[in-house]
């Protein structure tokens, strides 16, 4: 968090049908609906999130990410990162206060990787949903589905890895937590982390740009993420994998589809880290460990199926 | 209710589709696998095909991947379409990333040898 940047704040996904989405993401994941904005789009949020909402959804043609976005410390972070991000050669496009609802002014940009990230630092501090601020209960009632924590990352395919590296580490101050690097040393994933937490975002190697691979949101424990898996049998949604372990970060997890072929995660545990530890590396060869650490072999679908 | 064939004439493989079934979603209970499946959605393009003959039912699904040309000219997702007669099928990934599945499922499989 080096340069201001907190947290990951909140992505846009686009969908092909509001009302099927609405049954994935709130029914099924058990995020809560907090507004609504003219444009159709809908806010969502987690509980155990402070702020107004992480998740925003909008009808569209193509399914897929519009941009996630990470809040920043204060306004001043925010002055100094644009200047940085400009000196580093990235396109600032503004989007005013309000534009989306209830959150400050937001400063957007592309990676090499294609993909179109967000820079912010006011949103409605809603609390976190159903307790109270003082003497809180252990948790809500009243919560759907899979009763998700709180949004925690996404991993996106594209190319331009070292550029993107360069873009997160260096002008974002992110750090590299955990790899994966081919026979000839190039690094094909990449692990990135803001806090304690094994990734706030990733990178896959991909051939081409801009691609959304999934939003992952944290259950608390093993035992949530297989009663998910019931959950996600009792209403027929596709799977991809799971319940497994994944070796990168050691998180226990299991993927999804929304209706619109967005791939969802939700997972428990995994590694932590301090800045005094080493970025974790996994070789290419090992692949099919690394990403699924019981089966030890990819699916081709985790490789290839992307929105 | 009503009942249809999918064949796939690639492959000369069929199965029974209810017609207010996906195909996809069809063939994936009968356990033959001769269309590609990824998200079963309608977003990610794998499960593209041409309806050589019959009629159908479209969920929607990503302009990425059919355009409404395309649509109109018997291109669809596999995961997205429900028969109203029998359908004679052929797989038609985009070309790009159908090299890319390609190259990867020869990958894969001389990784698994
Ligand atoms: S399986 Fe993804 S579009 Fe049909
Ligand atoms: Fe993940």
């Amino acid at each position: 968090m080096k340069k201001g940047v907190m947290r990951p704040g909140h992505v846009q996904i686009r969908v092909l049908d509001m009302k099927e989405a609405l049954k994935h993401y709130v029914d099924l994941l058990g995020l809560i609906e907090t507004d609504r904005d003219e444009s159709g789009r809908v806010y969502l949020k987690a509980w155990s999130e402070v702020d107004k909402f992480s998740v925003v959804l909008r009808e569209a043609d193509e399914p897929g990410c519009d941009f996630m976005a990470f809040k920043v410390v204060d306004e001043d972070a925010l002055k100094q990162l644009e200047k940085d991000l400009v000196e580093f050669g990235s396109t600032i496009t503004h989007r005013e206060a309000g534009d989306l609802k209830d959150c400050g002014r937001r400063i957007q940009f592309t990676s090499a990787s294609g993909h179109c990230f967000e820079l912010y630092t006011d949103k409605k501090y809603t609390g976190k949903w159903g307790l109270n601020a003082v003497n809180p209960e252990a948790w809500p009632r009243g919560l759907k589905g899979m009763k998700a924590v709180r949004f925690d990352h996404c991993l996106f395919y594209g190319d331009a890895l070292a550029e993107t590296y360069d873009l997160f580490v260096n002008v974002l101050g992110f750090y590299l937590a955990e790899q994966v690097i081919d026979p000839d040393g190039n690094r094909v994933a990449q692990f990135l982390s803001l806090s304690t937490k094994a990734h706030d975002i990733a990178f896959i190697m991909h051939e081409e740009k801009g691609k959304f691979h999934h939003a992952s949101f944290f259950l608390e424990t093993w035992e949530d993420i297989l009663r998910a898996a019931d959950l996600i049998s009792m209403e027929n949604v596709p799977i991809d994998i799971g319940p497994t372990r994944h070796g990168l970060t050691h998180g226990k997890t299991i993927y999804f589809f929304d209706p619109s072929g967005n791939r969802t995660e939700v997972f428990a545990g995994g590694d932590y880290n301090y800045p005094d530890h080493k970025p974790t590396t996994w070789k290419a060869e090992d692949l099919g460990k690394a990403i699924f650490y019981h089966d030890r072999v990819l699916n081709e679908r985790f490789l290839t199926v992307v929105t | 209710m009503r009942q249809f064939n999918i064949t796939n004439k690639t492959s000369k493989q069929s199965f029974v589709c209810r017609e207010e079934d996906y195909i996809l979603h069809a063939m994936l209970r009968t356990g033959i696998a001769c269309i590609p499946v990824g998200c079963g959605g309608g977003g990610c393009g794998v499960c593209r095909i041409n309806i050589i003959s019959g009629k159908a039912d479209f969920g929607r699904m990503s302009k990425v991947h059919v355009t409404d040309e395309q649509l109109n000219n018997g291109y669809a997702l596999a995961c997205r379409v429900k028969p109203k007669s029998d359908l004679v099928i052929e797989c038609a990934p985009n070309s790009k990333s159908s090299q890319q599945r390609a190259d990867l499922t020869k990958q894969l499989n001389e990784v698994s040898q």
